[in-house]
């Protein structure tokens, strides 16, 4: 489309970003909140962020939490970009169908489901539950997801270099390794990131997955969510918004800059040539 | 993809074995092993033990214990299913609410996914980061946001009280509006994304020509805007429709104690009633539910990838 916006579709923009935003910042707002009564603003104060960290359950959970999410998102990356190669690469073989049946299945399954049969699996195996089966499910979902993001990348992409490679005696790891790995790379980070963040967010599977000693940190936030509104959760919830907002504009800018960069190798490179 | 067209490779090295082999086991144990042995347990019977249920077989002991296993299956729990209104119920309003919660998306999505398409070209990239941030941002965290905001003295009921628009405070959270609210809010990104993909590519000279021709701008938009972003609107709905169904943090943080969804009662089935049985056969039905429209939604999403 091409035509200018009209009055109609500022308003609707406007407004329709007023919706998505505004929540988030009377959240923000109210964390700084000096009155215990989250509704009544007393005052700007940042006593619930000091207090935030003296209580010792919120910050052992924080940090099973990031452990979780920081070993999750590392392996379903290896997972996830070894099923988008296989997805775009591999060709035919018996098992196809069930093979993408079970990447795309995940990423629309309710989560109940995901977490209770996962529950069921780790009790039918006998484990004992806890840090390493949360990080399991949380892999198995999150792998899906790289899948697909890496797969988008994969699509696009020039195979004559790779199979120049190939023809010039080099090994398909190594060949994976000098060209396909740094041209995809973009996409594997953003397949970790999202990785990454979704594990951070998880409620469901964690709670059905984990054991003793293994609270996560949104399993604390919902239980105390439970028991009402309170501006130490609003700090919490800060804490975590500024958190993924920093780290999802800093690798865009990243990612762009380094698409940037490469365009201008290109143009260099032809220059020369020409 | 149209898995019939693609070729396999005339060798495949142990290393290509490996590639495949490795997701394709981790998914084999992690995803559908999970999913037999729910179906399994339905189809046991509950037991005050750890785990609370009797087991139907155990593979170690062999063929004959398998078959023995199988003939003590038992249905009963499914049977359960039909005869207590409440799970029937919890299926049926879970549908309700999310169709009702897709329509409401639809309402507020397709205004700000055409204002998208219509805005200037070096906007468009910033706008979209914009609907996607929020996606990024924990559900939970945009979920809580809302108690604040529609509780009896919160956020909106001052708001209107102060305008002089009520004169008593409006009661919204925990009810059924609640949970519209809460769906429309968290699901929104998932609808205006494909949405603003299809409309982005629409050919702006067809609306031109339209013009030209004297066609009202209302009617071009819906002879030619419309059915051309169709495609986008279908794989919207079914994004927001699906995991809407199954969805248990909104209702349970934003619906009232009357307000019934199938992932609700699947949770509390589970953790209050500790009876794995009966949650495994919610789950078993909820998949069944669930086929129909995943199956509709990947057909439609082959049909586009053919059209492109």
């Amino acid at each position: 489309m091409t035509r200018g916006p009209t009055w109609f579709n500022i308003t609707s923009l406007v407004a329709g970003f007023a919706f998505l935003y505004l929540p988030i910042v009377l959240l923000v707002i109210y964390s700084f909140n000096e009155s215990r009564l989250v509704t009544v603003w007393g005052g700007f104060s940042t006593k619930w962020y000091a207090s935030l960290l003296q209580n010792d359950q919120l910050v052992d959970a924080a940090w099973v939490t990031l452990r979780v999410a920081f070993t999750s998102a590392t392996l379903a990356t290896v997972i996830g970009t070894m099923a988008a190669l296989v997805l775009v690469r591999s060709g035919r073989f018996a098992g196809r169908s069930l093979f993408s049946g079970m990447i795309f299945a995940p990423l629309v399954m309710p989560e109940v489901i995901l977490g209770l049969s996962l529950l069921l699996l780790f009790v039918a195996m006998d484990t004992a539950r806890g840090f390493w089966t949360v990080m399991l499910a949380h892999t198995t979902f999150a792998s899906c997801y790289v899948a697909v993001v890496v797969q988008s990348r994969l699509v696009g992409f020039d195979k004559s270099i790779e199979e120049a490679a190939e023809d010039l005696g080099c090994p398909p790891a190594r060949t994976f390794f000098l060209i396909t790995l740094p041209i995809i790379l973009p996409g594997v980070i953003a397949g970790w990131m999202l990785a990454f963040t979704l594990s951070l967010d998880d409620l469901v599977i964690a709670s059905f997955t984990t054991g003793p000693g293994a609270t996560t940190l949104p399993m604390k936030i919902y239980s105390q969510v439970r028991l009402g509104v309170t501006p130490e959760i609003n700090a919490v919830c800060t804490i975590l918004v500024a958190f993924v907002t920093v780290g999802v504009i800093a690798a865009s800018i990243v990612t762009k800059r380094q698409q940037a960069q490469r365009e201008r190798d290109e143009r260099a490179a032809f220059g020369a040539e020409g | 993809m149209d898995e019939e067209h693609i070729p396999a490779p005339a060798r495949r090295t142990l290393g290509g074995w490996l590639l495949i082999g490795v997701p394709y086991l981790w998914l084999l144990i992690f995803f559908l092993a999970p999913f037999l042995i729910v179906f399994k347990i339905s189809l046991s019977q509950v037991a005050i033990a750890i785990p609370p249920y009797t087991p139907t077989f155990d593979l170690g002991e062999g063929w004959q214990a398998i078959w023995d296993g199988v003939t003590e299956f038992s249905v009963e729990n499914y049977l359960w299913l039909t005869e207590d209104a409440l799970y029937w119920k919890s299926y049926l309003s879970s549908v309700i609410i999310a169709g009702i919660s897709t329509l409401l998306t639809l309402l507020i999505g397709y205004p700000i996914a055409y204002g998208m398409a219509r805005s200037p070209q070096s906007l468009r990239p910033t706008l979209l980061m914009l609907v996607i941030l929020p996606f990024w941002t924990s559900f939970l965290i945009r979920v809580y946001a809302w108690i604040g905001i529609l509780k009896n003295e919160g956020l909106l009921n001052q708001l209107l009280l102060s305008l002089g628009l009520i004169s008593e405070p409006l009661t919204i959270l925990n009810t059924n509006i609640a949970v519209y609210i809460g769906i429309v809010y968290s699901y929104l990104p998932f609808l205006v994304l494909p949405l603003y993909a299809s409309l982005e590519r629409l050919d702006g000279s067809l609306l031109e020509a339209a013009e030209d021709l004297g066609c009202p701008p209302w009617k071009a938009f819906w002879k030619i805007t419309v059915p051309l972003s169709l495609p986008g609107v279908i794989a919207g709905c079914f994004l927001v429709f699906i995991p809407a169904v199954g969805e248990f943090v909104i209702p349970d943080l934003l619906g009232g104690s009357d307000t019934l969804m199938i992932g609700k009662t699947l949770w509390s089935e589970f953790f209050n009633n500790r009876d794995w049985p009966v949650s495994s056969a919610v789950a078993v039905i909820l998949l069944l539910i669930l086929v129909i429209p995943i199956v509709l939604f990947q057909n439609q999403q082959q049909k586009m990838s053919e059209n492109n």
